[in-house]
C-alpha cells in the first residue's frame, strides 16, 4: 500500500479548484482540449487561452524539482504509437467537443448527459484499447 | 482580469495534474487496465476534481461570473454521432499512450522528445478535426 491515492485526491481537488476558478471567474468551462483547440483554430480570446496554457506548463516545471521522487511521464519510446495516439486524441477531443477535463470534470459535476456519456465512452474505448493491445496482441 | 483568472486557473490545473500522477502514463494505463494490475489512483483524481465543481455549479445559480457576462447555458442532452465517435477515437488514443490533452500540456517541460512529438501530433489532429467532423456529418445525412 502506498500514498498514491492521497496525492491523487489532493491533485484532483486542485484540478477541480482550477475549474471552479475558471467557471466562477470567467464564466467558462475549463476544458484542456477546448482551450488548446480554440488556440489552434484561432477562434478568439487568444491571450486568455495562452495565459491558461502558460500556467499549465509553468507550474509543473517549477514544482517538479521539489518532488521526491520527481514525476516522470514514462511515455512509450515507440514513436509510431506516440504519433498515432496524439492524432487520435487531437481529432477525437475536437470532434467530441471535450476531453477528460471538459466532459469528465466539468460535465459530470453538472450532471450533463453528454458529459457523462462521453466519459463512459472514452473510458470504455481506452480500456478496450489496453485490453486488446496489451493482453491480446501484446504490442504495448 | 480575465487573463489573470485564466493564469490562476491554469496554474491550479497544472499543479493538480503534476501531483495527482495524471502525467504518469503508467498510472493512467494502469487505471484503464482492468484485466491487468489495476491501479485505482485515477478514480481518486476524478472524484477529487468533481467535488469543488459540484459546489461551483451550485454557486452559478442567479449569479454572474466575476468578470461579467453569463454562465454557460444548461447543457444539451442530445447524443450525436460526433460525441460518440469523437469519444471513441479520443479514448483509443488515451489508452494507446496514456496521455490526454491536459497532462500532455502539463508535462511539456519534462516529457522529453516523446512528449513534444505527442503534442505536435495532437495539434495536427486538432487541425484535421473540422474536415473529418464535417465528413462525419455528411455520412450521417447524405444529401
Amino acid at each position: 500500500m502506498n500514498a498514491d491515492w492521497i496525492w491523487g485526491l489532493a491533485g484532483g481537488l486542485l484540478i477541480g479548484l482550477g475549474a471552479a476558478v475558471y467557471l466562477l471567474g470567467n464564466g467558462r468551462i475549463m476544458g484542456a482540449s477546448g482551450i488548446l483547440g480554440g488556440l489552434v483554430d484561432r477562434s478568439g480570446r487568444m491571450t486568455e487561452r495562452l495565459a491558461f496554457i502558460a500556467g499549465v506548463v509553468a507550474i509543473p516545471a517549477l514544482l517538479r524539482p521539489l518532488m521526491n521522487p520527481q514525476a516522470e511521464t514514462h511515455l512509450t519510446g515507440n514513436i509510431a504509437v506516440v504519433i498515432a495516439a496524439g492524432l487520435l486524441v487531437g481529432v477525437g477531443t475536437r470532434i467530441a467537443n471535450g476531453c477528460t477535463s471538459g466532459h469528465g470534470v466539468c460535465g459530470i459535476s453538472r450532471f450533463s448527459t453528454r458529459g457523462i456519456v462521453a466519459t463512459i465512452v472514452y473510458i470504455a474505448a481506452g480500456g478496450l484499447t489496453i485490453a486488446l493491445l496489451r493482453h491480446v496482441w501484446g504490442v504495448i | 482580469m480575465r487573463i489573470l483568472i485564466s493564469l490562476i486557473a491554469g496554474s491550479l490545473f497544472g499543479a493538480g495534474l503534476l501531483i495527482s500522477g495524471m502525467t504518469d502514463t503508467t498510472k493512467v494505463q494502469g487505471w484503464l487496465d482492468v484485466f491487468g494490475n489495476w491501479d485505482p489512483t485515477l478514480a481518486f483524481v476524478m472524484g477529487g476534481a468533481i467535488l469543488p465543481m459540484l459546489v461551483a455549479w451550485q454557486l452559478t445559480t442567479n449569479r454572474a461570473p466575476l468578470v461579467g457576462g453569463q454562465f454557460p447555458t444548461a447543457p444539451s442532452s442530445e447524443l450525436d454521432r460526433r460525441l460518440i465517435i469523437g469519444s471513441v477515437l479520443f479514448g483509443a488514443g488515451w489508452g494507446l499512450a496514456g496521455l490526454c490533452p491536459g497532462p500532455a500540456i502539463a508535462s511539456l517541460s519534462y516529457g522529453g522528445v516523446g512528449g513534444v512529438v505527442f503534442m505536435v501530433a495532437m495539434i495536427t489532429g486538432m487541425l484535421m478535426a473540422p474536415t473529418l467532423g464535417s465528413q462525419l456529418d455528411r455520412t450521417a445525412n447524405p444529401a
